[in-house]
């Protein structure tokens, strides 16, 4: 029981961290139309911007702020160089071009950094576990992870609820033309915006390169369930996102920790732990296309588009 | 009355069609020959190139039939590469090695696949429909990965090629590559056919205006369907002829970016040209084999390359050699 | 009095808090010239999609030639004889003309599970969308691309496509819409010639083409339709005066009030 709650808080973990993703990536579809294959390459950045600064100043405080500044650098310098060109293009064109991007960072990145990953260490104490509940322990940095996330979205949604420019994101997204008419800047939001997903991104990537990996071509792994809980979520909705990648961060992780306990029920061991995992990762696209069936709009559709 | 009821089908001028034409008919010539080449100066390198680039030619000719001319962009195409080559791996392994009945069935697995995506993808449209092609592709690829009998993550050896009797021997390189090459040509004339068929005309008025198709009456849905499950199907048959090629098959091929790989080849080459898709091929696995060779990181070149055809040339490779540029 | 070719009853259909169509009753009689007038905004888009099946009614029914037609899909409809034009001209572009309108034609002539000969070599196709053609002036434009066709031209197209199914009711979402003078009158023309040999449900702002040619009038108003019948009655009706006739700006130009 104790272990299912730890799977729980892993599994919600995990949601925030796609939460981030596909925050960033429902930002851009929404309100710039943009299909951007790329933007698991901006989480990729953040985690070796991060391993660097830490080498370089021996702190993991730091090197999260270097890092998640490098990456709003990054992230504005593309969008004016590479991104803007695709703006109102096809989706085709705009997938082709940010396709090129992945394999332009994931080369880039070999040769600045070395094929062999990086890794990012903590202060040890950030490890140790804490009782949250009687008899529950949990790492402090995984519970940080999720706060630290808590805050991002709901730092989010007042932006985008009560902020001026929140509102000029928000208009933006329903209606594009009428924001440009009324002589807003449209160029330097978009560049914003854009930076703003990268942030986001370069910040998941940051967070979670202690327990999980910096490595090429991560991007590109965690990018497809990004998209997956976009469109289960609903695009351009950020509460949908949130919502989602939730369920997508649950069903993940307790699909992998249950799913092979679940049919060693039904079936030989062996088949239990090969099917388990396939499974389980299965289970969201399920999940996603049984969305687009019945409800292609998503759990949360964005108000009018 | 008759009088002249058929103008010319969208009518380029006429010096512009010959460029391309010569190009193409140039570009075939080579591949024709590249077997001879061999033969003649031993060195075998450029066929196990070329027979690949034929055959994944074949696998963007599919993915041409329902992106250039209906108007879909399936991101998830490289799964029946994967369920075709599987076909053929599997049945290897479990002692089934006539080519006689892997072949059909890694077109008849690969088409029944297609139907099941199509049938739930193409209730959506634009980037949805993008993505969950995607989702159904990836879910290919973790199955694959998931079968341990069969390699999983690491792969299939097959050990030997398809077998079709006194027939064809497939295991004589040559012969093996001019028959990838006739069927290259054979599906390029197939779909020629198809394109200009009333299916066809059918297909491509829903990628112009699927809103006026309907208006006109005609069932669009079961005609995307269709098309997505022969192009699905023609994609299992290259899966086949890869897994033949390689002697190997592994998830790595159901990859998202072999995925995106087709898709670049398909746009490189014009969309909605029956050639475009070899070229598309061609230039593609060229420059990625040309770029290994002269730098260590081939993709700093071929990343901006594909960024700037996709903010530059409309049309592709196709479109720049009929002179048509972004504005 | 014939039997309606078109009725639809109670017809309804709501936008969040707008009724944007409310309770809906019209009779199309056979062959007659129908015309649906009323201010912007009054509810024409949302009938147009009602009767051509990209809207789902909440309430009511559509009856066409007898059959109830409410549940069947855009597609459905069309074959069933039931054709319609654009207010925004939608063709396929890249196409000629005459490819535009032999596609009409295909939808009609059985089914296009057909792979291998050449559907552009299809008299059966060609002829009587070259046909069509003839009959709204297009037939020197057959070959030409349509993005290289006028306005006026493509206007044209519209009609062609729909008359190439041999529809038995035309509805015509505002087919004077973005043209000159000149080419009004050549359209009114062409609509007058048609009349009579098929229905016509005319959606228009041109009150001058409107009176020309209409048998009986219906005048939607906020989603209801506020007055039925022939045109000199429609004319002195002082609710349709007040609600529609009286606008201080629009298209129509009705000089002559009796």
């Amino acid at each position: 029981m104790l272990y299912f709650f730890e799977q729980c808080l892993n599994g919600i973990q995990l949601g925030m961290l796609l939460f981030l993703l596909a925050a960033g990536l429902t930002l851009v579809f929404g309100i710039m139309d943009l299909v951007n294959l790329a933007h698991g390459s901006l989480y990729m950045l953040g985690a070796y911007f991060a391993a660097t600064f830490a080498t370089l100043t021996g702190s993991f405080t730091l090197a999260l702020i270097l890092a998640l500044v490098a990456s709003l650098i990054a992230g504005m310098v593309l969008e004016v160089i590479a991104i803007r060109p695709l703006y109102g293009r096809d989706h085709l064109d705009q997938v082709l071009g940010t396709f090129g991007l992945i394999l332009l960072f994931n080369e880039l990145v070999r040769l600045i950094w070395g094929p062999e990953g990086r890794t990012l260490s903590l202060p040890p104490e950030m490890l140790t576990a804490v009782q949250i509940l009687p008899g529950v322990h949990y790492p402090i940095y995984r519970l940080v992870i999720i706060l630290a996330t808590l805050a991002v979205a709901g730092l989010l949604y007042v932006l985008v609820m009560r902020t001026r420019l929140g509102m000029l994101v928000r208009a933006g997204a329903s209606n594009r033309e009428m924001v440009g008419a009324l002589g807003i800047n449209i160029k330097l939001l978009y560049t914003l915006v854009f930076g703003l997903g990268a942030t986001l991104a370069g910040f998941a990537g940051v967070m979670q390169a202690p327990i999980l990996t910096v490595q090429i071509g991560m991007g590109e792994n965690i990018l497809i369930l990004a998209f997956v809980v976009i469109i289960i979520g609903g695009i351009g909705s950020i509460r949908g996102a949130f919502v989602a990648a939730i369920i997508v961060g649950l069903i993940d992780t307790l699909g992998r920790s249950f799913l092979s306990d679940l049919l060693h029920l039904f079936l030989s061991n062996n088949a239990a732990q090969t099917l388990g995992p396939s499974l389980s990762s299965m289970s969201i696209y399920m999940l996603m296309a049984a969305i687009l069936v019945f409800r292609p709009e998503g759990l949360f559709p964005a108000a009018s588009r | 009355m008759t009088a002249s009821l058929d103008p010319p089908l969208n009518a380029a001028p006429a010096a512009v069609l010959t460029a391309r034409t010569v190009f193409t008919a140039g570009l075939l010539a080579i591949l024709a020959l590249v077997p001879v080449y061999a033969l003649a100066t031993g060195e075998t390198f450029g066929v196990a190139l070329f027979t690949r680039t034929i055959i994944l030619a074949i696998g963007a000719v599919s993915l041409n039939l329902i992106m250039g001319y209906g108007g879909m962009v399936s991101f998830g195409h490289a799964a029946y590469l994967g369920i075709g080559g599987y076909a053929v791996g599997i049945l290897a392994k479990e002692g089934i090695g006539s080519g006689f009945a892997q072949w059909p069935v890694a077109v008849a697995a690969s088409a029944l696949y297609a139907l099941v995506v199509g049938a739930l993808s193409l209730r959506t449209r634009g980037v949805y429909f993008i993505m969950i092609t995607l989702a159904f592709a990836q879910m290919i690829y973790y199955v694959a990965i998931g079968l341990d009998r069969y390699g999983g993550d690491d792969g299939l050896t097959i050990y030997k090629r398809s077998d079709f009797g006194g027939l064809i021997n497939l295991n004589n390189k040559v012969v093996f590559y001019y028959l990838c090459f006739a069927i290259l040509l054979a599906s390029i004339f197939l779909i020629s056919r198809l394109v200009n068929s009333r299916f066809g005309l059918a297909l491509r008025g829903t990628r112009s205006n699927e809103r006026r198709m309907r208006a006109i009456g005609f069932p669009t849905f079961r005609y995307k369907l269709l098309a997505f499950v022969i192009s699905g199907a023609l994609c299992g048959l290259a899966g086949a002829l890869l897994a033949n090629h390689t002697s190997f098959i592994s998830p790595a091929i159901i990859h998202w970016t072999r995925s995106g790989d087709l898709i670049v080849m398909v746009v490189l080459g014009g969309l909605g040209s029956l050639f475009g898709p070899v070229i598309g091929a061609v230039i593609f696995l060229l420059l990625q084999e040309g770029l290994s060779r002269v730098t260590e990181y081939p993709d700093l070149i071929l990343g901006p390359i594909l960024l700037l055809v996709a903010i530059y040339v409309h049309g592709g490779i196709g479109g720049l050699l009929e002179g048509r540029r972004r504005g | 009095m014939a039997e309606a070719l078109l009725q639809t009853e109670r017809l309804t259909r709501r936008f969040g808090g707008v009724t944007a169509a409310d309770a809906i009753g019209l009779m199309i009689a056979p062959k007659e010239v129908h015309a649906i007038i009323g201010p912007n905004g009054a509810g024409k888009t949302t009938l147009i999609g009602l009767l051509s099946g990209e809207i789902v009614p909440e309430e009511g029914s559509i009856r066409f030639d007898g059959t109830e037609i409410s549940g069947l899909p855009v597609y459905r409809r069309s074959q069933l004889g039931l054709a319609r034009s654009f207010q925004i001209t939608s063709l396929f572009r890249d196409f000629t003309a005459l490819d535009n309108v032999a596609l009409a034609v295909q939808a009609h002539r059985g089914h296009s599970f057909r792979f291998w000969h050449d559907a552009r070599r299809e008299d059966a196709l060609r002829r009587p969308a070259f046909a069509a053609l003839e009959r709204v002036g297009l037939r020197d434009r057959a070959g030409t691309r349509v993005d290289k066709l006028s306005h006026g031209e493509q206007r044209q197209l519209e009609i062609a496509m729909a008359l190439a199914s041999d529809p038995q009711l035309l509805l015509l979402d505002e087919p004077m819409a973005g043209m000159g003078p000149d080419e009004s009158a050549r359209m009114v023309h062409l609509l007058r010639v048609l009349k009579g040999s098929v229905t016509i449900l005319l959606i228009e702002h041109d009150m001058e083409a409107v009176f020309a040619l209409a048998d009986r009038l219906s005048v939607l108003v906020y989603g209801r339709i506020i007055a039925s019948g022939d045109p000199e009655t429609i004319r002195t009706d002082p609710a349709v005066r007040q609600a529609y006739l009286g606008e201080k700006h629009g298209t129509e130009r009705s000089g002559h009030d009796g």
